[in-house]
């Protein structure tokens, strides 16, 4: 409880910048609220990706910087199925490619560098990075690609009577919450109940001890990239259906590395409550810190968006290392 | 025991951690169905690196078998993964305990079923709590926050849960009050006469194991020193001297002992 203090400070710095724009009566309440949605949106994409990256690290302790090469490598997979055969169908193919991709990265990554230094690893992923960013346009192709849902993107207005103007939201963006939604709490289902997840977190504990009690390794090294290749194609698929399939996807997903600093490496809920405090963080900031600064200092204005999740990442490594659901080290002899 | 057939053997095996680290120089010992063997010897002897030769949880150590080979059953086991040779039924008892911290009781003892299947895990379940009523109470609590005993016994439970025929028991005793290291070997007594689960039981408390064990390697340097039958050990004055304390001028070598004729039998 010592040095609490830095975290509540940043909290509350973070709540008050959340509060005055409507408290200042720089926006009204509707336009907030979309601003709000438009925020929770984005960040429920970040959580999607930093979940995958998450898994990856409780389970291998590998960083691993091909997460982000991952959303798009599946969501070029499933554009381009796409063309050929059914939605469905595409989805189901890519998800076995994703799965096909695992099995690889182990044999040929994972397996020869296990016990290695993390340096070591990390570098390697940084090689998959590489490689899937190429391999996937050499495959694919490196036009934008387009993914369509079926679903209407026309906005609908809702809340009329409540509010002036009402607020715009569209059926995608809630169809997309509610796939989320449900993928996270069938992961949780997975990790909780069966007895296949119960062995993906007794590996996360100790590997060693895990092996000792017959617990394959390279399978359960397997069954986690497969979850988050997996994890990856549901985020690029969303994300592909919004902005098009393009190379830029690999960035944007970069932003789940300030998104796991925040939460904290190990965490499931970590990954989940932290790209929604970005997403939500970045598009205020973004929205209404920006014509402050433009008109206080006379900038240019713009790319908030760009650093926000950043300079917020770094804050917190300073305050929090551990991030904010960093796992509690349970040291007892 | 000397009449029943050898379950496990190991023959010479020098162990090299890291390449260059030269840790067991020709070990060999043998375990006999429904034997309890002890393995004994000082701190960094390579009681631990020779149970993990076995188990093949060396490799995740940067170790490696080089010389000699390891029979169980007739077969030879060093290449095969820590995963088949539980499928086997050999499972190792890590020094430690390594029990998974955030895991609760139940869920630790569950994963030792890995390889097992569910009716399997089911009766197992009921068997480990019958030999350790104490986990049964607490069987929701998370393993990390439960004392030494219970995690020793969550660790020996976790390892009876997969129906091993051996199991590889790494100091047993470490960091445990006196009383309850005797409740443990009790249970492991009590589990090699009604499960028969033979015992490869690494252990620095000597005067312990020599009263469980029908037979005992000691081990210096990565070399056995001295073998032989528990009692016998137990009443043999160098082993009184240097391993059970009964000397005044403190902890010597065999080495320095010049009296001492060495037995190698193996090499
Ligand atoms: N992973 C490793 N890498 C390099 N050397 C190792 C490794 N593990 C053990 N050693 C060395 O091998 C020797 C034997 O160690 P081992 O752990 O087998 O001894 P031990 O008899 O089990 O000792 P203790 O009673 O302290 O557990 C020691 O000198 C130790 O330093
Ligand atoms: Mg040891």
């Amino acid at each position: 409880m010592r040095k609490n203090w830095p975290v509540l400070a940043l909290g509350a710095a973070l709540l008050v910048g959340l509060a005055l724009p409507l408290a200042t009566g720089a926006s009204s309440l509707g336009f907030y609220i979309e601003v709000l949605l438009g925020g929770l949106m984005t960040g429920v994409l970040y959580s999607l990706v930093a979940l995958g990256f998450a898994l990856i690290f409780k389970a291998s302790g590998v960083f691993n910087f091909a997460q982000g090469a991952m959303v798009l490598f599946a969501a070029l997979a499933v554009a381009r199925l796409a063309e050929a055969v059914p939605l469905w169908l595409a989805i189901v193919l890519a998800t076995a490619i994703m799965v096909a991709l695992a099995w690889v990265i182990e044999r040929v990554v994972l397996r020869p560098l296990v016990n290695q230094e993390g340096v070591t690893l990390l570098m390697a992923t940084l090689g998959v990075t590489y490689f899937l960013d190429g391999f996937g346009q050499t495959v694919w192709g490196s036009d934008i690609y387009k993914i369509d849902l079926g679903i209407a993107k026309e906005p609908v207005m809702i809340l009329e009577k409540l509010f002036e103007g009402g607020i715009l939201v569209n059926k995608e963006d809630f169809l997309v919450a509610m796939v989320a939604a449900g993928l996270v709490a069938g992961l949780t289902l997975f990790f909780q109940k069966t007895a296949t997840g119960r062995a993906l977190r007794a590996v996360a504990d100790d590997h060693q001890a895990a092996q000792s009690v017959g617990i394959p390794l390279n399978h359960i090294w397997v069954i986690i990239w497969s979850v988050a290749g997996f994890v990856a194609l549901v985020a690029g698929v969303i994300w592909g259906s919004q902005l098009g399939v393009q190379f830029s996807l690999a960035q944007v997903a970069l932003k789940a590395l300030p998104v796991v600093i925040l939460g904290g490496f190990t965490s499931i809920a970590g990954a989940i409550v932290g790209g929604l405090i970005i997403g939500v963080g970045e598009k205020m900031a973004e929205v209404f810190l920006g014509p402050v600064l433009v008109k206080a200092f006379d900038l240019a204005g713009g790319g908030i968006e760009n650093w926000f999740a950043y300079v917020l990442a770094l804050l917190f490594l300073l305050v929090r290392p551990e991030g904010l659901f960093g796992e509690k080290h349970i040291d007892r002899v | 025991m000397t009449g029943a057939p050898a379950m496990l053997s190991v023959n010479g095996i020098e162990v090299i951690y890291n390449h260059v680290i030269l840790v067991l120089k020709g070990v060999s010992l043998i375990v006999r169905e429904g034997g309890i063997v002890a393995l004994l010897g000082a701190n960094g002897a390579g009681k631990t690196t020779t149970l993990r030769a076995v188990s093949n949880l060396l490799k995740a150590e940067r170790g490696e078998v080089t010389k000699g080979y390891i029979e169980y059953l007739g077969e030879r086991i060093e290449r095969l993964t820590p995963a088949d040779l539980v499928k086997r039924g050999v499972v190792q008892v890590m020094e430690g305990r390594h029990c998974f911290a955030h895991l609760t009781v139940e869920e630790n003892l569950l994963t030792g079923a890995y390889t097992r299947s569910g009716a399997e895990t089911r009766e197992g379940l009921e068997r480990v709590y019958q030999y350790f009523p104490r986990l049964k109470e607490r069987r929701g609590s998370q393993s990390g926050y439960t004392s030494g005993g219970e995690q020793q016994m969550t660790a020996i439970g976790r390892a009876l849960m997969a129906r091993p025929r051996m199991i590889l028991l790494d100091e047993p005793s470490m960091g445990l009050a006196p009383q309850l290291v005797e409740e443990i070997f009790e249970i492991v007594k009590e589990l090699n006469a009604k499960e028969k689960v033979s015992f490869l039981l690494a252990e620095q408390n000597t005067n312990i194991a020599l009263r469980y064990a029908g037979y005992g390697y000691i081990l210096e340097n990565g070399r056995v020193v001295m073998d032989g039958e528990g009692a016998a050990l137990a009443q043999n004055e160098d082993v009184k001297e240097f391993y059970l304390g009964f000397s005044a001028g403190g902890r010597k070598s065999f080495r320095d002992v010049k009296s001492y004729r060495r037995r190698k039998r193996w090499l």
